[in-house]
């Protein structure tokens, strides 16, 4: 393919010298690193995926990097955010980045959005002038509202995603192929797909496909090689497999197959039925928010534990956290399991279903508990839509973050 | 027999297992075939009889709604991938 544009801009002695192992490529020489000052790039997030993308992107020279982040660095990023550090923590991770970014490179313009990306702020700051955009969010309403408004846009999206062990590698380009709806018409339910913060994260994945991300866009302003549209890297770590697939463009795709004028940006988080970043307000509509959930405090659950009280607390999280720490004395099914159960049962199946359940009495006190309380409310919701009593059912506030806070501080949190 | 790969995310609802051995001589067949061994992923893949929109089916590397769909026919030693939505990246 042609590269994206043709701008070129000068470098003075010093760059040259700097990029000396790019310019002395065919592939690339003096023009092409005048064409990559030229360039412009958008990543939106600088955690796992944006910190390699930001350090590689930064050091090949391109020119002004956009960065789109509302959040601080946390102890608990640095497994895999390497763009940040100690010395960082506590700090925005725009500001963090940037800094970074600059000592590497001080040629180069980073250019800070600090809001998280909504459908009301997009095409204000996708239109300011991006080349390529470069997707490491870590939600579904985020990934659709990045595509649609890419697409909107006719600007390359370069894909990345990851679970656990396992990576996706893209690039959504509507002008010259499919786009992420139509590989993904629509999200899994909320529920069905844990999140990296639930399900984990090999920390070194995030470099990997991050890394990835960066080639893909250097290729599509150079215009060289054969770019990632209308293919899909599937990687396995654990087995170190890569594969390739075929995605193919939907004629019927509401989105990259109409006119782009036509292309609105949704409430995404509706569509999605999860909310898009912890700032955000939205509540899914079966979830625990649209009722009221009665709550105790851990020293309630240290009480009616070491009381004997005929009360069963339950432990809503994953098996893998379940290891990590736990209190004693619970019975533990993870969420995702009673969400299952109820749509099972409310869609007439009872096999599997009712034995996921048989262990949670429906004449007892139920105390449920997960790491923050998010989960073990909406668990509550589920079960109430089963025939459980909510008189009967109550949240544990605060989860097991403040079992460890207030009861046990040897206990390790995460 | 032919063989479906199991993305991570569903590995939980077969026992962690990523490769299972599939019978049957089309698509619909191999995949009711691994819903008998491993119940607890229906849900998670049909809606109904219908395959849910969010779940991606490919035979090498071919989406199967660019073939015949479930009725594809498949031999012995085809190999089968559901594609996960995943959506990891930032945090």
């Amino acid at each position: 393919m042609s590269a994206l544009h043709s701008r070129l801009a000068d470098l003075s002695k010093d760059e040259v010298k700097r990029y000396s192992r790019h310019v002395i490529m065919p592939e690339v020489g003096m023009e092409g690193q005048r064409r990559l000052k030229a360039s412009s790039v958008l990543l939106i997030g600088t955690g796992g995926l944006g910190s390699p993308l930001a350090l590689y992107l930064a050091a090949a020279g391109i020119g002004r990097i956009g960065l789109v982040d509302y959040d601080v660095v946390d102890f608990s990023n640095l497994q895999r955010q390497v763009i940040h550090g100690v010395s960082t923590v506590g700090l925005s991770k725009l500001d963090s980045a940037a800094a970074r970014m600059l000592d590497l490179n001080p040629e180069i313009e980073v250019v800070k959005y600090n809001e998280p990306l909504t459908s009301e702020n997009a095409l204000r700051i996708f239109g300011e002038d991006w080349d390529v955009v470069i997707d490491g969010t870590d939600n579904f309403p985020t990934r659709y509202l990045v595509n649609d408004a890419c697409v909107k846009l006719g600007i390359p999206n370069v894909y990345g995603s990851i679970f656990r062990f396992e990576g996706q590698l893209s690039v959504f380009y509507g002008e010259q192929g499919p786009c992420y709806r139509c590989m993904f018409p629509e999200p899994p339910p909320p529920g069905l797909v844990p999140s990296c913060a639930e399900g984990g994260v090999l920390g070194i994945l995030p470099g990997t496909i991050g890394t990835m991300q960066a080639t893909e866009a250097i290729k599509l302003l150079l215009g060289i090689g054969d770019p990632m549209i209308g293919r899909m890297l599937l990687y396995d770590a654990l087995e170190m497999s890569f594969h390739t697939i075929k995605i193919r463009k939907d004629p019927a795709c509401p989105v990259c197959s109409v006119d782009k004028a036509d292309v609105a940006l949704l409430d995404y988080e509706q569509f999605c039925g999860m909310p898009a970043h912890d700032h955000s307000e939205f509540s899914s509509v079966d979830d625990a928010d649209d009722i009221d959930v009665q709550t105790v405090t851990v020293h309630d659950v240290k009480s009616a534990l070491e009381n004997g009280d005929d009360v069963l607390v339950i432990d809503v999280r994953d098996p893998h956290e379940w290891d990590i720490s736990a209190i004693a004395g619970t019975l533990r099914i993870p969420k995702p399991d009673i969400q299952l159960a109820k749509n099972g049962i409310q869609a007439g199946r009872k096999l599997w279903e009712e034995t996921v359940l048989q262990g949670i009495p429906k004449d007892k006190t139920l105390y449920l508990h997960c790491r923050s309380g998010v989960r073990s409310a909406d668990s509550i919701a589920y079960l109430s839509e089963v025939g459980y009593d909510l008189d009967k059912m109550y949240n544990v506030e605060g989860g097991i973050l403040a079992w460890a806070d207030e009861i046990d501080p040897d206990m390790p949190k995460y | 027999m032919a063989k479906i790969r199991i993305p991570t995310p569903l590995r939980a609802f077969t026992d962690g297992a990523a490769d299972i051995d599939v019978a049957g001589g089309t698509v619909g067949e191999a995949l009711a075939n691994l819903l008998d061994q491993h119940p607890e992923l229906r849900a998670h893949l049909f809606n109904g009889e219908e395959l849910r929109s969010f779940v991606n089916i490919f035979i090498g590397d071919e989406d199967i709604r660019f073939l015949q769909g479930l009725d594809t026919e498949i031999d012995a030693n085809e190999s089968l991938r559901i594609i996960p939505s995943i959506a990891g990246g930032l945090k």
